[in-house]
């Protein structure tokens, strides 16, 4: 099975952090950056199907510049076979002009498999996978919890709000993977070591015109917390007072 | 004068909330831009045409009934070519869809089959000149970007709970369209639809959150929540990512940055430390509660109401006092 894989370089979630002087981005000094966690799940699930099958090849795909390259060699030595960087000074934020560019590395891949991430964990937007399926006009499932393929056909589970439901497709296909379907391996000394020797290919990113700008970006108000009331089942009654007469919520 | 389209989701046969939610930001929309109508789409199987008049009550001017047998489930590829097709005439300004699971799978391929880019989990929404601008939170909540949408129709999905449904009393026209393509055609096939527990209330939709973490020691204590839920009586029960991954609660109870995100009247964290991504599903709560034994837990520096101690000694107290409270 050929299965590619695209993922992004996402600054760590645990950063405290801080404006840039645009006021329109987040200041990048000292922040530290890893593979978006969902795409981690992706790799994971490439892997797995890999193995099971006894043979395929995957290509692991990131836009962005240079520095995506290290992503990309996470990847690698997690097991990938190959990456393509699509080289661009920056991602958009825009999901369809990236979608353009993935659809356009894609469309003659031959691939089985396109795995996305459910979502990019810092832009949060949750796009760029079913995009790049209707672009391919490829069947596409979504924010797959469970995936099971057997002889060229899918059956994939998706969770709702308060239940859950289930669809069956043909590959070829595009699938976004939700957290927990696959803990993510961490690559091997062995793994690490073979990832400098996989090909990285780089080609230009062919992407689509920008309609979606970020105009602003802010730290959202600081939550007055903090008040501790008490201690242990003594201290109920006051909570009950305060909820009924502060927060008015009893 | 431009319209304003809205996707009104449905789940078995029945309207959600977050239908409603867009039915109204699509009327917020026409109206800050001075009028035009209001067009939604509901899809579904027969039976669903007696949801329109609803949607009218919350602000449609048009209601487009779509009814086939084989649609009583969401059918991504037929409901995507139907949106896209109704949302795609007429020159429409902007097209509102719920950030929900369901909305989240639709609206992009919406969005590429119709050429245009999308706003994503919008909390808030205006016109701007030719431009749709919202607010929308990024890297976990803990930072959010403005961001502006050029385009016809300008696609924009928002996040449930950020525009409460308000009505504005119109009788909406209906009007009976066929499913875009062929139901037998669709390559993604619906299978089956696995309802929770109905009776609950929804964790988007509850006024009161129940949330529980590790620190419950083993599933069976959920049990204690599920008691001092049933005494609020409008409360639903949540859980964090460690305890969904440990399976002690389904997966679709997680609240956090990669889970639900929810944003109740009041949320009782019990025995969560208050991680950085469980954080970032319930930071907007209007009042938190934190129930837990460690008194430098993260998740007291954002409560509003910190009790230090065991959940298991506290929570059945707590119930009881919540009981006798709602009877005076």
């Amino acid at each position: 099975m050929k299965i590619a894989v695209c993922i992004k370089r996402v600054p760590d979630m645990e950063t405290r952090f801080k404006i840039a002087a645009d006021g329109a981005s987040v200041d990048q000094t000292g922040l530290k950056f890893d593979m978006s966690d969902f795409d981690g799940y992706a790799v994971e699930v490439a892997l797995r199907l890999k193995e099971k099958e006894g043979q395929g090849d995957i290509t692991v795909i990131s836009l962005g510049p240079s520095v995506v390259q290290e992503t990309l060699r996470k990847a690698l030595s997690m097991g990938a076979d190959r990456a393509i960087q699509l080289e661009t000074d920056s991602v958009p934020f825009d999901g369809l002009a990236i979608a353009k560019a993935l659809a356009a590395e894609l469309k003659d891949g031959g691939f089985d498999l396109i795995l996305f991430g459910r979502m990019a964990i810092d832009s949060s937007n949750q796009t760029v996978g079913p995009m790049t399926a209707v672009l391919l006009d490829l069947p596409c499932l979504t924010a797959a919890s469970s995936l099971d393929i057997e002889g060229g056909r899918a059956t994939a589970r998706r969770e709702l709000e308060g239940g859950a439901e289930i669809f069956e497709f043909q590959l070829p296909a595009v699938i976004s993977i939700d957290e927990g379907i696959a803990r993510p391996r961490l690559p091997s000394l062995k793994g690490i070591m073979g990832a400098k020797k996989k090909p990285l290919e780089v080609k230009p990113a062919q992407l689509g015109d920008v309609h979606l700008t970020v105009t602003k970006m802010e730290l959202p108000p600081e939550r007055a917390g903090g008040r501790i009331i008490g201690e242990g089942p003594d201290a109920v009654p006051e909570l009950v007072r305060l909820l009924r007469t502060e927060a008015k919520v009893l | 004068m431009a319209n304003t389209f809205a996707y009104a989701e449905t789940r078995a046969g029945e309207l959600r909330r977050v239908a409603l939610e867009a039915v109204t930001a699509a009327r917020q929309l026409a109206d800050a831009t001075g009028g035009g109508e209001v067009h939604a789409l509901i899809i579904g199987a027969p039976g669903i045409a007696a949801k329109a008049e609803q949607l009218g009550k919350y602000g449609a001017d048009v209601v487009t009934v779509v009814e086939d047998p084989a649609l009583d489930m969401y059918s991504p590829e037929v409901v995507a070519a139907t949106a896209a097709q109704i949302a795609g005439v007429g020159g429409q300004r902007a097209a509102v869809f719920s950030a929900s699971a369901q909305g989240k799978d639709l609206a992009p391929r919406v969005a590429a089959k119709l050429g245009v880019s999308m706003i994503a989990d919008a909390t808030s929404l205006q016109a701007s000149g030719d431009s749709i601008v919202a607010t929308h939170p990024v890297n976990t909540g803990k930072v959010v970007a403005t961001v502006s949408l050029t385009g016809s129709p300008a696609l924009v999905t928002i996040r449930p709970g950020a525009i409460p449904p308000q009505e504005s009393n119109r009788t909406a026209r209906v009007e009976n369209a066929k499913p875009a393509i062929d139901p037998a055609s669709a390559r993604v096939v619906p299978k089956e639809l696995i309802q929770g527990n109905t009776t609950q209330l929804d964790l988007g939709e509850a006024p009161v959150v129940v949330s529980g973490g590790r620190g419950l020691k083993v599933p069976e204590n959920f049990s204690l929540l599920e008691d001092l839920a049933a005494a609020f009586g409008n409360a639903a029960v949540g859980a964090t990512r460690a305890v969904t991954d440990e399976g002690w609660r389904p997966h679709g109870d997680q609240i956090g940055q990669t889970g639900r995100l929810v944003s109740p009247d009041l949320y009782v964290a019990v025995g969560i430390s208050g991680a950085i991504q469980h954080l970032a599903g319930m930071r907007t709560s209007r009042t938190i509660v934190a129930i837990n034994k460690d008194r430098e837990a993260p998740i007291f520096k954002i409560a509003d109401y910190g009790v230090v101690g065991d959940a298991l000694e506290i929570v059945p107290v707590l119930t009881e006092a919540v009981k006798e409270a709602k009877k005076e």
